[in-house]
């Protein structure tokens, strides 16, 4: 997958408001050492969460479940009161301003809350006009967006009538008519076929090119990498880390990795681990199949190597262990980490 | 004024457009909402227990008064209550106003206000509707801008009350909200009876001066029967704007519990 480099997306605006006093950039959105916690709450549901947004960026809150992403998207959007910290959408504090920076941010969220009692179009007109666009631009705009979002043949729809792949375009249309300047899209494809997924990720990436700052909250490891410029993994409240997903996965302990399919003959697949993992070069092995299941009826092992350097330089070294040994070699392939591993290995294997 | 509070009157505006296109859209059943009750309940007592002689000549002069001033509170609170307990609950349509760029409050305000026009709109509506049932109607007219601003009140506070009640009431709460609370709002609110003659049953009194719709009735009662036993009109009036205020305060702060975390 080709992947940009992070310095290549600072695009577009070129406003003077995005310039502080001392020269420095205002960013399109920034968390300082935001706290939240709810009454009745034992802990913080955000607890201490700091980071920051350029323009035209695309960023990936990552998160397992009651992470905090939920809730530090509320209070971007001003519909969560933060405790403490400080929390700015294009330099206007949400807390200080929350009417000015609701005219800054767009929310796309995953349930669908469009306005039943208005058909397609409409939900977009009477959006716009909550924030105050003229009559004759805001109709044309809505036309515009509902033919970019290919939902042309249904202005006169009720909501109800649409399908779910629809609905979600018509938000994502209704988030941008009032041009906001951060677009949150909380899960986005969630629920999607994958025609409906591709459509949504290509408007999405066309949104970078229009300069519009995006900040996605996922679940969906391939989709955070596919989209995001940098992405943000949060557990308990706090960010773990942030950075490009390429970066991530390189800097994941054996990054690189070796499936293998081997028939043991007799050796039990502990011992085969263990032999694998003295090969210089193999931080660990793991048995993504399972390692207890009985012989008999798993004549082949799958395995997992992971490496801390080039995994094709092993290969040679693996195959002549293997051999050395009698056991059978029916498959040995290259393998990369993805976002998913470095997600895993930030946030732990427990349910949440 | 600033830039933000001229965007804020404008999305006022637009929210307030978007609710009366609305209710354009949806006037049938709009109509059978407010006016079914009423008139069902004017045309038995005061047409047809008339007719069969079981209600003394002049109780339709009595009801006619009440079933308006009944519908501007009552229309107003249920158009306020109803459709923010949906929407608080299941439809979260009201998340795109409150993503407007105005003050949460004011999208409050704007829920009560709107649902204080429905209010007065179906009060009106009771007019021509009683006249032509009742034929004649022997109002004195000196008493009818006193009898408007208590069915202006009432439909106020029938909207600062249906924000109270809405903002309050859980959604799987909301059908018992028809036995707990409308119900003894409609039959306690003098405005099928006079309530200075209740001294006969002065704990039935004392409940029924609880609830502000008595003193829409007897404000409008008043006003245009005066002959009829009734509450002093500048009671009624400190009443009504004593409950606008109590109401109000309350039903903003609820709202604004349920829409902000």
């Amino acid at each position: 997958m080709a992947r940009r480099v992070a310095g290549e997306h600072h695009r577009g605006h070129n406003r003077d408001d995005e310039f502080l006093p001392g020269g420095r950039v205002t960013a399109a959105v920034e968390v300082a050492d935001l706290v939240k916690h709810y009454p009745k709450s034992t802990h913080n549901a955000v607890d201490g969460l700091s980071f920051r947004v350029e323009r035209g960026e695309i960023f990936g809150l990552l998160g397992p479940n009651g992470a905090g992403k939920t809730t530090t998207v509320g209070i971007l959007t001003t519909r969560i009161v933060l405790t403490a910290g400080t929390a700015t959408i294009g330099g206007v504090d949400v807390a200080r301003d929350p009417v000015a920076a609701r005219s800054k941010v767009a929310v796309v969220p995953q349930r669908v809350n469009l306005d039943r009692s208005l058909n397609a179009r409409q939900n977009l007109l009477f959006h716009a006009s909550y924030h105050g666009i003229g009559r004759s631009e805001r109709r044309a705009l809505a036309t515009r967006l509902m033919e970019r979002m290919g939902l042309a043949d249904k202005s006169k729809a009720r909501i109800d009538d649409l399908s779910g792949g629809q609905a979600q375009r018509l938000m994502i249309a209704r988030a941008l008519i009032h041009r906001p300047e951060v677009l949150f899209l909380d899960e986005p494809s969630t629920g999607l076929d994958p025609q409906a997924r591709l459509f949504v990720h290509d408007r999405v990436n066309d949104l970078r090119s229009e300069g519009v700052t995006v900040v996605l909250t996922t679940h969906d490891m391939e989709e955070a990498e596919k989209l995001s410029d940098r992405v943000g993994v949060v557990d308990h409240g706090r960010m773990l880390t942030v950075d490009t997903p390429t970066a991530l996965i390189r800097s994941l302990p054996g990054s690189g990795t070796i499936d293998a399919r081997v028939r043991p003959n007799g050796f039990d697949s502990e011992k085969v681990t263990g032999l694998l993992s003295d090969i210089p070069g193999v931080q660990r092995v793991e048995t993504p199949g399972g390692s207890d299941a009985p012989e008999e009826a798993a004549p082949e092992t799958e395995l997992r190597l992971y490496v801390d350097c080039e995994p094709g330089s092993l290969l040679g070294p693996v195959a002549a262990k293997l051999h050395d040994n009698d056991i059978t070699v029916s498959d040995l392939s290259l393998g990369s980490a993805s976002l998913e591993d470095v997600f895993i290995e930030l946030t732990g294997r427990d349910l949440r | 004024m600033s830039g933000t509070t001229q965007s804020s009157i404008r999305a006022f505006w637009a929210v307030l457009g978007r609710d009366v296109f609305v209710t354009g859209r949806e006037m049938p059943s709009f109509l059978a909402q407010v006016l079914v009750q009423p008139v069902a309940l004017l045309f038995i007592f005061g047409k047809v227990l008339g007719q069969l002689g079981y209600t003394q000549p002049g109780y339709a002069q009595i009801l006619l008064p009440g079933m308006i001033a009944l519908n501007s509170f009552l229309v107003a609170l249920q158009n306020t209550s109803f459709p923010l307990v949906l929407d608080f609950s299941f439809s979260r349509e009201i998340e795109d106003r409150l993503l407007a760029p105005l003050p949460i409050t004011w999208v409050a305000v704007e829920k009560m206000l709107f649902g204080a026009l429905r209010g007065l709109f179906a009060a009106l509506l009771m007019f021509p509707i009683g006249l032509l049932m009742l034929g004649n109607v022997a109002w004195d007219l000196s008493g009818l801008p006193f009898a408007v601003l208590c069915m202006v009140l009432g439909s106020l506070v029938g909207g600062t009350v249906g924000l109270t009640v809405g903002a309050a009431v859980p959604p799987r709460r909301i059908n018992i909200m028809f036995a707990v609370i409308l119900a003894p709002l409609i039959f306690t609110g003098a405005s099928q009876f006079p309530w200075a003659q209740l001294d006969q049953l002065r704990w039935f009194q004392i409940v029924c001066a609880f609830n502000p719709l008595t003193y829409v009735s007897e404000g409008m009662r008043g006003a245009l029967l005066p002959d009829v036993p009734h509450m002093a009109p500048w009671v009624c009036l400190l009443a009504l704007l004593g409950a606008c205020v109590i109401f109000g305060a309350l039903g903003i702060k609820f709202f604004l519990r349920r829409a902000l975390d």
